[in-house]
């Protein structure tokens, strides 16, 4: 196809780069330097998508951010992602793109019946409409809504793009780099300001780019690349073009997100695809710039119906006509620069001016260049299909509510310019309080709360002189104040056309018996009527407004849509638009793929995965791995075919009849010292701790100050003032906040210092009745007898040339010793281990025999102790001192926790002897009760005996103290399961504890 | 994301800390007698504030002190820090 739009020359595309792309399955060339929407354009293509409720034809309506309609769905490499805008998009070869929210395809949408039927669709029609019967919801109107909505596809696939996270910090951060980003970046930059400097585009300068002025002697255009290579050649400042800063946070953070590679057809090796930059700024200066606003008539979403801004954009930057018969619609003097463009390219535009005898410079350029200009004219209405193929236009009387006779008259497009918005977005969003400015019809900002201001169009100041001058001014005062340093730049004599004052006309009233739509938000379909609906149907506040009608609610944020908004509510309530106020502005200012937030913590990414020290024995001997927190844990290790139950059961069993060892290293471990240690345990745990002797261990628990156990674990007086403590893995980390808290803020007279310890030390717990055995080969020089290590018994030892700490602790019931070692001699230890328990019959055991031999002990762990257990209800009321105070002993003697029939733990046999019980599951009295079956306890913790060969669960139970040899039922609705059950002790297995100190 | 200055490191982002509550609560002390209700509000009940707000902090990802943080919980506007043992005046 040819670029039959595209002009002989001009713009800044290169012309010697023919770029190939697709849309819509159709080949199109374009040129490098083009956006998508350009290419487009340049290629006759008006229709691009189809609205969202009506699914009307939709075209381009913007030339960038602002783009309410041509949202594609992108296929790049492979990939696709959803929702791209066709006019930031950047071409590059091999794009693809299609057209969303029309099906079978663009040209015949099947959901455009909604647009015949649409005085069945007015404002709250969700609401309304799709209320009853509720049978239809689940057949018929949530798939109906589901095909209906939503803009674009996302893909399931793993996304293969890296994102990356970047943190920065700058005196001076400028938001845009038109005129005002440009001059206050220059005169910071020049005071030795860190400056960085963002535009959202891929080429700087903003509204340089497309507007009639000179600076200095060089046209804006190149003072603007002038000031930009300077800048760049700066160390003490950062450009970045494709930056889009979205988001002003607390505390003057800031963030960005820079599109690296999104332009290109493949993202360059090693290099992301998109960067986040959290940007905290000591002064911020909002260059954002300002939106043109359209005005409001009859069918104005029709494809070829466009802002006057963008047009001129097309022409200036891409060399790209968007019509050749074009209409100019326009209430200021903004509509005459677009036309006297299209004059100076050989196009004839016809100018309708709201305004009826206007006079300014450039309103006599382009009366000089005989462009047909019709003052107080007005379009009624855009007619055409899927593309304006005329204009119903009409004389409006001066007071702007008579049409005259309506005329129609040939045209292909219709470019409206109805003045400037302020884009206040960031302003808004740091906390500044916008006020609003008569002159402009539109918010500015106001009275800033955080380190922010605003300069130019962004703070209503439309012309480049006083633009330039203030920024240059804002950039020197706020650097110099940052770095002591001024540097001041002379400021340049600036040329630029003067133009008048601008219409306050908004909306071009109905003629009578027509009612033409007239849209308001174009992507959401958000029209004249459906405000009026809202405003009748009792809403007043502009936020229900917004959400009802769902006005400024779609991807562009309302970017075009809000102001003519509150100017129709401010005309129907009869109020003045700041009694109307506007609707909060949040980040992000423009949508932002999800890839750059979550940056690289995906996958295995998203958080630490901690191995211990013997990690690469485990895997090769078949260990299969389980999450423990962020520690990777060996949860069984397979032999031959076994399964995760039938292993689990030879390693626990093998425990119980020869010895076991298992990897502990992810044990918590605080080192304590000092002269008050003793004292600080004391306080912390539940039993006594001043009369540990050195060389003893002691299992203590430690309760919240709300008397729920936080803890357990073992702790090991290494000498008189140093001791070892252990917590379980998961609560590591709390633990040792826990501790630091008491000893900073509590108790700070307490002279004691705690470290973590828990990577420095590599574990592993050798267990069973030949556990001795095993032991005695490895330290042959220590008495490791009963009688020389006796039950929590703690000795230093020598394993072959390296120092271990062995403690006779037991977690599985068993003859028992953990040792431990630096965690550099973790793997020869284990070796050592292994090797040494050969002839014993030793097997490595995971978590899961693990478990087991714990639950058939009625040991408790973290399923027992889950923060909503108290000692007693964990049988640990033994361990509570009675002589001292600790940390949660006065919440024991509240009434719940000292209830008669207090909860406590159990254990839980199937009378069949055979069927596992799920755990989670509920113990109830009568299993044929009616719901809700009052719930008597839950179970925590289920295994298979291998002691007794049966399973075996222990449960928290209501009265359990007096339900010993009750019969029960355990209830499972989620896995369809009613198991009777016998209620027995805890202490399943050797309940006198008699093996750990053989 | 607060910026919030450590009396010990100076001025860190919020992501290296961890809140801890309402500074001005004080643990009874160990071994007293103490009414249900004295415990209960020392256990359970806190002000919640809208402005001026000493509360706790733990520079978990820094130095590892609990600090005093005078923070508007209305603006996030942070007043003053102060290292656990400086008494909030
Ligand atoms: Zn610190």
């Amino acid at each position: 196809m040819t670029q039959s739009f595209r002009l002989e020359s001009g713009g800044l595309i290169n012309r010697d780069k023919k770029i190939s792309f697709k849309f819509n399955g159709k080949n199109y060339y374009g040129y490098e330097g083009d956006t998508l929407a350009s290419a487009l354009i340049a290629n006759g293509v008006h229709l691009i998508g189809r609205s969202f409720k009506y699914h009307r034809p939709r075209g381009f309506f913007g030339a960038g951010v602002d783009e309410p309609y041509a949202i594609v769905q992108l296929y790049r490499n492979g990939e696709t992602e959803p929702n791209i805008k066709a006019t930031e998009q950047e071409l590059f070869e091999g794009l693809e793109a299609k057209s969303v929210n029309c099906w079978p395809s663009v040209n015949f949408d099947v959901g455009a019946i909604n647009n015949f039927l649409k005085i069945f669709l007015p404002a709250g029609f969700y609401y309304k409409t799709f209320m009853w019967p509720k049978s239809f919801w689940y057949k018929i109107y949530e798939p109906f809504i589901r095909r209906a909505a939503g803009l674009g596809t996302a893909s399931i696939k793993h996304d293969k793009e890296r994102y990356e996270h970047k943190y920065e910090y700058c005196d001076v951060l400028i938001t845009g780099s038109g005129p005002s980003g440009l001059a206050s970046a220059y005169s910071a930059a020049k005071n030795g300001a860190k400056v960085i400097l963002a535009e959202d585009k891929s080429r700087f300068g903003g509204t340089l780019l497309t507007s009639e002025v000179n600076i200095g002697n060089q046209s804006g255009k190149e003072w603007a690349d002038s000031i930009i290579s300077e800048l760049k050649e700066m160390p003490n400042v950062t450009v970045k073009n494709r930056s889009q800063v979205f988001g002003y946070y607390d505390h003057n953070m800031l963030v960005m997100s820079e599109r690296i590679s999104d332009h290109l057809p493949k993202t360059k090796k090693f290099h992301p695809k998109q960067r986040l930059w959290y940007i905290r700024a000591k002064e911020v200066l909002i260059s954002s710039g300002s939106i043109e606003r359209p005005i409001v008539f009859g069918n104005n979403d029709t494809p070829g119906v466009m802002l006057s801004s963008a047009a001129k954009e097309y022409m200036k930057v891409y060399g790209v006509l968007v019509g050749k018969k074009p209409l100019v619609f326009t209430n200021n003097d903004s509509g005459y620069e677009t036309a006297i463009e299209f004059k100076k390219n050989g196009i004839d535009p016809i100018i309708l001016d709201t305004r009826k005898e206007p006079q300014s410079e450039i309103i006599e350029e382009a009366k000089n260049m005989n462009i047909n200009i019709k003052n107080s004219y007005v379009v009624v209405a855009a007619q055409g299909y899927k593309k304006v193929k005329s204009a119903d236009i009409a004389k409006i009387s001066d007071n702007k509510e008579e049409l005259g006779s309506i005329e129609n008259i040939e045209c292909d497009c219709i470019c409206v310019s109805g003045f400037w918005t302020p884009t206040i977005h960031l302003a808004s969003q740091s906390g500044n309080k916008t006020k609003f400015n008569e002159d402009i019809d539109a918010f500015v900002p106001g009275i800033s709360k955080q380190n922010e201001k605003t300069l130019g169009a962004a703070n209503g100041i439309y012309t480049l002189e006083e633009t330039l001058k203030d920024s240059f001014e804002k950039g020197n005062q706020l650097s110099k104040k940052i770095t002591n340093n001024e540097n001041k730049v002379s400021f340049p004599n600036v040329v630029e056309k003067k133009s008048t004052v601008h219409d306050k006309f908004w909306c071009v009233p109905l003629p009578k018996g027509k009612n033409y739509k007239r849209f308001l938000d174009f992507q959401n379909d958000v029209a004249v009527s459906d405000i009026e609906i809202a405003l009748k149907e009792g809403y007043r506040s502009i936020e229900h407004v917004k959400r009802y009608t769902t006005l400024g609610m779609a991807t562009d944020q309302g970017k075009t849509s809000n102001l003519n908004g509150l100017q129709l509510v401010s005309k129907i309530e009869n109020k003045v638009v700041p009694a109307v106020g506007h609707t909060t502005f949040r980040p992000p200012y423009s949508p932002v793929s999800i890839g750059a937030i979550v940056g690289r913590e995906v996958g295995k990414h998203s958080k630490p995965t901690r191995k211990s020290p013997m990690h690469s024995w485990h895997e090769k001997n078949n260990a299969v791995f389980v999450d423990a927190g962020v520690w990777l844990r060996p949860r069984y290790y397979k032999r031959g075919e076994e399964n995760l139950f039938e292993a689990s059961k030879r390693e626990a069993k093998n425990v119980r009849t020869n010895v076991g060892v298992c990897d502990v290293t992810t044990l918590g471990k605080i080192d304590i010292k000092g002269p008050d240690a003793a004292e600080l345990l004391n306080r912390v745990y539940t039993n006594a701790w001043l009369k540990l002797p050195v060389g003893k261990a002691r299992y203590g628990v430690m309760l919240r100050e709300d008397g729920i156990v936080m803890d357990d674990g073992t702790t090991t007086r290494i000498s008189e003032n140093h001791y070892h403590m252990t917590t379980t893995t998961a609560q590591a980390a709390n633990v040792l906040s826990h501790l630091e808290y008491y000893l900073q803020l509590v108790w700070p007279e307490l002279n004691v210092n705690v470290v973590s310890t828990t990577e420095q030390w590599a574990g592993a717990a050798i267990a069973g009745p030949k556990s001795r055995e095993v032991l005695k080969k490895l330290f042959p020089k220590s008495d490791v007898t009963n009688e020389g290590l006796p039950f929590m018994g703690y000795m230093e030892g020598d394993l072959f040339g390296v120092k271990a700490k062995i403690f006779r602790i037991s977690f599985s019931g068993e003859l028992a010793y953990e040792v431990n070692v630096e965690s550099d001699n973790g793997y020869f230890m284990w070796e050592k281990i292994i090797e040494a328990g050969e002839e014993f019959g030793i097997q490595p055991y995971g978590t899961e025999a693990l478990s087991t031999l714990r639950i058939e002990m009625g040991h408790v762990a973290g399923s027992e102790l889950d923060g909503r257990t108290i000692p007693y209800d964990n049988s640990l009321e033994g361990l509570l001192s009675k002589k001292k105070d600790f940390i949660g002993k006065r919440s024991l003697s509240r009434k719940a926790f000292a209830a008669e029939d207090r909860q406590k733990i159990v254990g839980v046999v199937p009378l069949d002897k055979k069927t596992s019980i799920p755990e989670g599951s509920h113990l109830v009295k009568d299993s044929n009760a009616p719901l809700p079956n009052p719930k008597l306890g839950y179970i925590s913790a289920s295994c298979w005996s291998v002691e007794y060969d049966n399973p075996f669960s222990l449960a928290i139970l209501k009265d359990g103290k007096n339900m010993i040899g009750e019969k029960l039922f355990v209830m499972s609705p989620l896995k369809d399961k009613v198991i009777p059950v016998e209620i027995v002790s805890s202490h399943y297995v050797d309940p006198k504890g008699e093996r750990v100190r053989s | 994301m607060l910026h919030i200055k450590c009396p010990h490191c100076g001025m860190r982002s919020q992501n290296e800390f961890s809140y801890g509550g309402d500074a001005t609560v004080k643990r009874p002390e160990l071994g007293k007698e103490i009414s249900d209700q004295d415990w209960d509000n020392f256990v359970y009940n806190r002000k919640s504030l809208r402005g001026k707000h000493w509360e706790l902090w733990q520079h978990l990802s820094g130095c590892r002190q609990w600090i005093k943080v005078q923070r508007d919980t209305a603006t996030h506007e942070i007043f003053k820090t102060l290292k656990a043992n400086e008494e909030i005046s």
